[in-house]
């Protein structure tokens, strides 16, 4: 009968319509209502610190080699003591889409995403965040991870003159 | 008063038929041609037959003239060396001629806001359209009813696509 | 001469009032036509302007009217220009022959409480509501563009098919009433409502008006995910919001032509007639507005057959066993 199917397949999503009239809607009215977002919810981006309060980020350039919209850039120092770190670090999250893949890229686990969502702005230039925006007090998701405890110990010493170590490759040298 | 109307309706039916032919723009043509079944429409009614200035517009401005609209459009008939958004002077004429038909209904909706016709001796109701229509005339009815019959079997038969030829 | 003057004036107050009642009964119709869909798809309609987002329509209005009016290149600038005024007039115009109430006295004379009653009143609607598709048409012919093209195309299409089921349904309607006098099609059904009367015709009109006035599930002349928008592509601020405000018009025009020929007019018990006019226009306008909400939107050709193989024979056969029945009752 497929005169009785037509029928039926008309009259159907009426009842169906008139049902969810009367339900209660599943909107979430977002300025009064905020959800909380899961904490693996990729927005915000900060940069860390390690346990100690140093800075994780060793300026290396990975997450700014990553960033497919080119918004991450840096510029590199070191210490007295030989330890990186970036000089000025500027995210523009005008540019940003929140993708990640300088979190991944990031071999110190510096810099990280934030469930914080509500960035928007109405001037442009604010949502260029430099490094006092993004530096953070805290660790971030792994609160034990210090990069200097697995690599790097002892850049206290001249480059090549550790133990188990040799020395800088001089690219201006034409001997292996 | 009626008469006064009559002969300026009458102009403005003679002028549109005539602005119709000129155009050079088909869709422009049938606008006029529109124009021209209403002025015909109220000419009608003027002369005491409401019934047929409605079958004048439903018939001829709602249906037929769609029809030709349709036509226009799907043949793709419009000129190509279009001007750059036509002058004022061009939709002058279209625009008095409008004026004036609409002028004459808020006479005629103001002479006689119940609109019933009352004091025509020969008003044509639908019921002695009805009967003249399928007793007096039933045969010529039948007869032109038949004509177009036939004619739109012609034409489907013209526009049938036959099979291994491809289209006609 | 005094009477005339008064009944001038009269005229004149139902004029405005009808006036203002439906132009702000199409702008909140807006709202709760998008408050209802919303409600049907689980969420809330605009919300945020207002209380219960009652401001909304005026938003609209100024957000319409502060935006560019836009008229492409190479268009036939003024049919584009005229064409929206031409939805919205023929769609206002439809009102003169509605009735409303039943006459009342005032003043000492009796007052129709409807601005024109023809006696051809019937016809008066059809013409207009045939004369409605020339807006639609000549804004997109004049448009210059393929998608207005395509729009105006189907439009005329489903115009000229869909009409002539609408008019077949209409004449059982006038065969039980015996005249084309709206105000006395609305007499005839104070004992029974024509829906009782003639269901098939009143399905028929249900569903062929929904074609004619380009309501969603026939909505091929601005489906927006084929054409973008059908006939009004090109049109932008407060001539679109004419189409717009034309539509919603006609929804109006649309409930208020089933109440009078259908659902008996202004007959009810205990509330006032208005009242119960108001409350059978609203309601046919919350079923066209549920239906844009439960069903899907087919195909052009389906559409076209639908009409031409199925409503149209239904409707001749539906004459005929109505006029059957009549002769059989009266002899």
């Amino acid at each position: 009968m497929t005169l009785w199917r037509d029928i039926k397949g008309t009259l159907q999503p009426f009842w169906i319509t008139l049902g969810y009239l009367f339900q209660k809607p599943v909107t979430i009215q977002y300025p009064e209502v905020k959800r909380t977002p899961p904490p693996r919810y990729r927005a915000r981006i900060v940069l860390t610190r390690d346990p100690d309060g140093g800075e994780r980020c060793v300026a290396c350039h990975l997450c700014s080699g990553a960033c497919p919209v080119d918004c991450i850039s840096m510029q590199a120092a070191e210490d007295a003591d030989g330890r990186r770190y970036a000089a000025w670090f500027r995210i523009n999250f005008s540019r940003c889409i929140f993708c990640g893949l300088c979190a991944e890229a990031c071999p110190t686990l510096a810099i990280q995403m934030t469930p914080d969502y509500e960035i928007c702005n109405r001037d442009i230039l604010n949502l260029v965040y430099e490094k006092e925006d993004l530096l953070i007090d805290g660790c971030g998701k792994d609160t034990q991870y210090n990069f200097y405890e697995h690599a790097g110990i002892g850049v206290a010493n001249e480059r090549g003159r550790n133990q188990d170590e040799y020395g800088p490759v001089d690219p201006k040298s034409l001997l292996p | 008063m009626a008469s006064i109307m009559f002969y300026l309706l009458s102009l403005i039916l003679l002028t549109a038929t005539l602005l119709c032919i000129f155009q050079r723009n088909p869709v422009h043509a049938v606008l006029y041609l529109v124009l021209g079944f209403f002025s015909l429409a109220i000419m009608f009614y003027l002369l005491g037959a409401p019934l047929v200035a409605a079958w004048e517009v439903i018939v001829y401005a709602g249906a037929i003239m769609v029809l030709f609209l349709f036509i226009i459009m799907m043949l793709g008939l419009a000129p190509q060396d279009r001007p750059e958004g036509p002058g004022w002077q061009r939709w002058l004429p279209f625009v008095i001629l409008m004026a004036a038909v609409l002028a004459c209904t808020l006479v005629i909706i103001a002479l006689d806001p119940a609109a019933t016709a009352q004091g025509e001796p020969y008003s044509l109701g639908p019921q002695d359209f009805g009967e003249a229509l399928f007793g007096k005339y039933a045969l010529a009815v039948q007869v032109v009813s038949f004509q177009l019959l036939f004619a739109a079997v012609g034409a489907y038969n013209l526009g049938r696509i036959q099979r291994g030829k491809g289209k006609p | 001469m005094n009477t005339a003057i008064i009944t001038v004036i009269l005229t004149l107050c139902k004029l405005a009032l009808i006036f203002g009642v439906v132009l702000s009964m199409a702008a909140y119709l807006v709202l709760a036509e998008r408050k209802l869909l919303g409600r049907m798809q689980l969420r809330y309609g605009p919300n945020r302007i207002g209380p219960g987002g009652m401001i909304q329509p005026l938003c609209d209005v100024i957000k319409l009217i502060t935006k560019e009016d836009f008229i492409p290149e190479r268009a036939d600038k003024w049919l584009f220009l005229f064409a929206p005024g031409l939805t919205a007039l023929t769609a206002l115009l439809s009102f003169a022959v509605v009735p409303f109430a039943p006459p009342v006295t005032l003043f000492g004379q009796e007052l129709p409480m409807v601005v024109c009653d023809l006696n051809i009143g019937l016809l008066y609607l059809l013409g207009l509501s045939s004369l409605g598709v020339y807006g639609v048409v000549l804004g997109g012919w004049a448009s210059n563009s393929k998608y207005s093209l395509l729009g105006a195309m189907r439009s005329l299409g489903q115009l000229l098919s869909y009409e002539l089921a609408m008019g077949l349904a209409l004449i059982p309607v006038v065969l039980s009433a015996k005249s084309f006098s709206i105000t006395e099609i609305v007499m005839s059904q104070a004992t029974l409502p024509n829906l009782v009367k003639h269901p098939l015709a009143f399905l028929i009109f249900m569903i062929s008006v929904a074609a004619e006035s380009k309501r969603t599930p026939f909505d091929m002349p601005e489906a927006e995910n084929e054409i973008v928008g059908g006939f009004h592509t090109e049109y932008s601020g407060m001539r679109f919001g004419l189409f717009f405000v034309g539509e919603y018009i006609n929804l109006i025009v649309i409930g208020a032509m089933v109440t009078v020929l259908f659902l008996g007019g202004w007959h009810g018990p205990l509330l006032p007639p208005v009242a119960w006019f108001l409350i059978k226009v609203l309601f046919v306008a919350f079923v066209f507005i549920w239906a844009r909400g439960s069903m899907p939107r087919p195909r052009y050709d389906q559409l076209m057959r639908f009409g031409w193989t199925v409503m149209i024979p239904i409707g001749v056969i539906n004459i005929l066993l109505t006029a059957a029945v009549l002769l059989a009752i009266n002899s």
